[in-house]
């Protein structure tokens, strides 16, 4: 039972980190950079989501929707203005750039609404209570994973049917070879950002739920976290995002449950570094051959 | 290159300072930036330079604001009091231990500081206390707890308890409250002053026999789930959680053990003050919580309630254990001046050696405590109070 | 041609060294004769760390070609190894300039192991993997010094691994007169400052002596051959593997060194000061500088470095500019326009110069 219990708890936290990793996935899979700043973006998301919630009292469905439409315009807005002048620059420059958009967004949230931290009402209230109360799943668990499943599995399609999809596919392959087929790769990687910052915007409400302390910070460390739980499944492909966040989570609570609680983030990372040496490009990456 | 990296600076400087004076005309709902110099109480001449640093950006600029907010009214407080005058300045030193606290530390000797009230964290606080050590200079640290941060050095006083101090305070009072209590510990061992009064904690409790049986911890990094924790120490027969941390990740723990479906009686120590203030906090979670806490915002003595109606009008937030510190901060540093017949033409040297003749000869009555004295070591006596929250406002139990 | 280049090179290192010498000469008169704050006294020895973090990692970033994330790791394991040397020789070596520089040398020592230990896995992986593993051994290394007890007494020195956290420095048992050196969580408290500009200084010529020695030898020219082309590298008998771990190497004994110097500097260092946003930090300054090019590192350093510090009268909207001022600088520097523009000038400077020998 004791078991089953720390599983819940690795899937419950497993599935925040899977839905960030989703966001990261997506943007690295087409733009083919790290966007440092995506764990920021969630932090915009949940304090969107918690002003218009508390403060203006909108309905929750009404005011994630609004964060999400608050994230996308910011997402397209970095994205011109910061990544978009760098297309041809070195992939690291653009590193360093996202950096620097994530303490931008960060010191920003700090002046706008105060170091204080805010207390996050959860989107779905309420618990599971299973085998006479033994194990309890919360509800936002049960959400999150839910809504996890959806964004990937519709994600997918989005990728795999759609003629938009088709063009980051092209994009993601090869950005000259797309660009010469008629496609606009600006437009495209545009899109990516918005809709990765949408579902930013997602994750934020949900991690703010799961965890419902809301500060400026909040979203840098389950940033990480996540960015490491894209590349455990191999970054750039959306169903490993899924497993890797998932698998990462179900670690770090079995390591906390049974090893030690000092070291559970050292544990994950020790699984991942094994897991990177067997597989070089992570659980579901491809592994690309390289030729002179 | 060169050049061009100049021109952006100064581009970015015009627009930063273009910044600053539109915020300032700003609606008040924007936090007021702390450090700003209060254009409204210039200092008479011949004030003393007090100074202070804390986290002012990064994941801890809550600590460092409150205590930088409730230093500028104190200060004002006096100033309009007539007598002795301050100027205040205060440093952002990101709660770093090494070369950030170091910097503020000595941007505010180059400015001219005659006394710290700081450092806000311990971190910090015994890298500066060892340099003020060393150029003699008073420092009086409102929420510094470390014993390490006075340990060995006479110019280093505190206005809070230091954390052994809280430790063997919470462990009996729980060997003397709740007999026979199975405890949990949960605490951040990434950080002083949590491991600080668990150690202390813990080795008490095993001689009160306080029974513990479980400990967990988590760190910056893992703040985010506490529900294995919680588990383990619902599976090891825990009725009592005993949690050495501040308020925001405590929080966490109460939404989540009460999502668990696990009422344990929850022991806090001065950290947890502020749980209720958290905005849009179920304070209905925090119903049955007990807590040391030298300071009650909810307390009805005249001065606590004029600080914290002050507090409120200029910052538009209820002030915590943190500001009230820094507010009593000021009124000591004015108490031990006054006494040591200090002059603000005295070089700091020279006022740090007068106050640390009179520190332990003062009595301060203090929003954090009546009757606050020191001992020649740095640490101050004042009696926890352990209050119990119900009906979302602190109550003596 | 070849040989102007060459000569070139030489040319650009010997000034790389006279500049540092310059600066330091100069500063130290600024310093002696009270021009120099304590503010700018004070950035003095954290400057010189960080020249040496960012020179070490562009090692491994520019001429190596792998992005680490994790180089504050290893800065930490030499501050941490050389507080310990320090602290526990404090009575049997009472020369302070012997043990800064044997604290330093076990630093690196310490450092370079874990380089090579882990090197052995990181060297196996390309790209971003190879960069979230550093990541990830940066943040181990972090956790385990965390659990970091120890102390030293007339018996030698003391450490317990508090793995389940349920140890505190009683623990060690240390007899009369000992002195605890790492509390865990609060890291390194009560170390004595040892640390001196001057010590700063022979460390970064030290630094770029070995740097630039290594990148225009033999071993240097195969580690850039690797960069730009593994397996072209490989097929014309290059031994990739000894080659990477050799830059790998010397980049985390460097950075061990820079990080015993630092920790030297502060009475109280804890081991969450060396995160993962430190790496960021010093990795900003190699990017800036320029992939490759060791004074533009030292020069991004000292500016980027300062400039946080300028910006203090700005108050809270310090870190807010300091943001704004490194997204701005980075779409500066890459901006085709102004890079073709630069490009043009120097040409155009060059020739002029040219001209000017010709005569």
């Amino acid at each position: 039972m004791k078991f089953l219990a720390y599983l819940v708890s690795g899937i419950s936290l497993g599935s925040i980190y899977a839905i960030i990793a989703l966001g990261y996935t997506m943007v690295y899979g087409i733009a083919k950079m790290l966007n440092f700043a995506h764990g920021d973006v969630i932090m915009i998301g949940g304090y969107i989501s918690f002003l218009a919630a508390t403060n203006l009292g909108l309905p929750t469905l009404v005011s994630v929707l609004l964060a999400m439409v608050v994230c996308t315009v910011l997402g397209i807005v970095i994205e011109a203005l910061a990544y978009k002048p760098l297309r041809s620059a070195p992939s690291l420059a653009v590193l360093i750039t996202a950096i620097g958009v994530s303490y931008l967004l960060q010191n920003a949230a700090l002046l706008i609404w105060g170091a204080n931290p805010k207390s996050y009402t959860p989107v779905v209230e309420g618990t599971l209570h299973l085998f006479d109360g033994q194990l309890s799943v919360s509800y936002v668990s049960l959400l999150t994973v839910a809504c996890c499943i959806v964004i990937m599995v519709g994600l997918t399609l989005f990728t795999n049917r759609t003629k938009m999809g088709k063009a980051m596919r092209a994009c993601s392959e090869d950005k000259g070879a797309a660009q010469l087929m008629g496609i606009n790769v600006n437009r495209t990687i545009s899109l990516t950002f918005a809709i990765g910052s949408a579902l930013a915007a997602i994750a934020g409400a949900l991690l703010c739920s799961f965890s419902p302390t809301l500060m400026p910070t909040t979203g840098a460390m389950p940033g990480i976290k996540a960015f490491t739980a894209a590349v455990f499944g191999g970054i750039g492909s959306i169903p490993g995002a899924f497993l890797g966040g998932i698998l990462l989570g179900v670690i770090e609570a079995l390591a906390k449950g049974y090893i030690s609680t000092q070291l559970s983030n050292s544990i994950v990372f020790a699984v991942l570094i094994i897991i990177l040496l067997v597989r070089p490009a992570g659980l579901l990456g491809k592994n690309t051959q390289e030729k002179v | 290159m060169k050049k061009v990296l100049a021109f952006v600076l100064a581009v970015v400087m015009v627009f930063a300072l273009a910044a600053c004076g539109g915020s300032s005309s700003a609606p008040a709902a924007t936090q007021a930036p702390a450090a700003a110099a209060p254009a409204d109480a210039a200092p008479a001449a011949g004030a003393f330079k007090i100074g202070s640093q804390g986290p002012l950006t990064g994941g801890a600029a809550i600590y460092g604001t409150a205590v930088m907010n409730a230093i500028q009214i104190a200060v004002d407080e006096v100033n309009a009091m007539g007598g002795i005058q301050f100027e205040f300045q205060s440093q952002d030193d990101e709660a770093d231990s090494g070369d950030k606290a170091v910097n503020a530390y000595n941007n505010l000797m180059d400015w001219g500081m005659q006394v710290m009230v700081g450092t806000v964290t311990s971190g910090s606080g015994i890298t500066v206390a060892a340099q003020a050590y060393q150029d003699r200079t008073f420092m009086l640290t409102p929420s510094g707890s470390s014993v390490d941060l006075i340990a060995d050095k006479d110019n280093a006083f505190q206005v809070c308890f230091t954390d052994p101090n809280q430790g063997v305070g919470s462990a009996d009072y729980l060997a003397e409250n709740f007999a026979g209590a199975k405890v949990a510990v949960i605490y951040r061992n990434d950080d002083a002053y949590s491991q600080g009064i668990r150690d202390t904690f813990v080795a008490e409790a095993a001689v009160k026999g306080v029974e513990v049986v479980y400990e967990g911890t988590f760190t910056n990094d893992t703040a985010t789930d506490f529900t294995v924790q919680l588990t383990a120490a619902k599976d090891a027969g825990a009725d009592m959680l005993f949690l050495p941390i501040y308020y925001q990740p405590a929080a966490v723990i109460l939404t989540q053990a009460n999502q668990m479906g696990y009422a344990p009686t929850v022991f806090g120590v001065d950290g947890m003050d502020g749980i209720l203030t958290l905005e849009n906090f179920d304070t209905a979670l925090a119903e049955g919580v007990y807590l040391l806490t030298p300071f009650s915002a909810d307390a009805d003595d005249a001065r606590t309630q004029a600080f914290v109606a002050e507090y409120e009008k200029r910052y538009g937030e209820t002030p915590n254990q943190f500001a009230a510190d820094g507010y009593d901060g000021v009124f000591i540093v004015k108490a031990a001046l006054e006494a040591a017949g200090c002059t603000p033409d005295m070089s700091s040297t020279e006022i740090c050696e007068a106050l640390i003749q009179v520190m332990p000869t003062i009595s301060v009555d203090g929003i954090t405590g009546e009757g606050m004295t020191w001992a020649a070591t740095g640490e101050v006596s004042k009696a926890p109070m352990a209050v119990v929250i119900k009906d979302g406002v602190y109550v003596t139990p | 041609m070849n040989i102007t280049k060459k000569s070139n090179k030489v040319r650009s290192d010997l000034l790389t060294y006279a500049g540092v010498m310059l600066a330091f000469i100069v500063l130290t008169l600024l310093k002696n004769n009270g021009v120099l704050n304590r503010s700018m006294t004070g950035l003095l020895v954290p400057i010189c760390c960080y020249i040496v973090m960012a020179v070490s990692l562009n090692l491994t970033v520019g001429i190596l070609g792998d992005l680490s994330l994790g180089h504050a790791g290893f800065m930490s394991v030499g501050a941490f190894t050389g507080i310990i040397t320090a602290m526990s020789l404090a009575d049997a070596i009472p020369s302070v300039a012997l043990r800064l520089a044997l604290a330093m040398v076990v630093g690196a020592f310490f450092a370079a192991i874990m380089g090579f230990l882990i090197g052995i896995p990181v060297l196996r992986l390309k790209g971003d993997y190879l960069a979230i593993v550093t990541l990830a051994f940066g943040e181990i290394i972090k956790e385990l010094i965390t659990c970091l007890i120890v102390g030293s007494d007339s018996n030698g020195l003391h450490i317990i691994f508090n793995v389940t956290g349920s140890k505190s420095a009683n623990d060690l048992n240390l007899a009369e007169g000992g002195r605890i050196i790492i509390k865990g969580a609060q890291g390194a408290t009560g170390t004595q400052t040892i640390a001196t500009f001057t010590a700063g200084f022979i460390l970064i010529m030290i630094t770029l002596v070995i740097v630039q020695n290594l990148i225009r030898s033999r071993h240097g020219r195969a580690i850039m051959a690797v960069r730009d082309n593994r397996i072209a590298a490989e097929s014309v008998g290059i031994p990739v593997t000894r080659y990477r771990m050799m830059a790998f190497v010397t980049s985390a004994a460097l950075a061990g060194a820079a990080g015993a110097l630092f920790g030297l500097n502060y009475s109280n260092l804890a081991a969450a000061k060396f995160d993962f946003n430190t790496s960021i930090l010093v990795l900003v300054f190699v990017v800036l500088g320029g992939l490759g090019n060791i004074w533009g590192s030292i020069l991004a350093t000292v500016v980027l470095y300062v400039l946080p510090e300028a910006l203090r009268s700005f108050a809270n909207y310090r870190m807010l500019i300091y943001a704004i001022v490194l997204i701005l600088v980075m779409l500066a520097t890459n901006n085709p326009i102004l890079k073709s523009a630069v490009a043009n000038f120097r040409q155009r400077f060059q020739k002029n110069k040219e001209e000017v020998t010709e005569q």
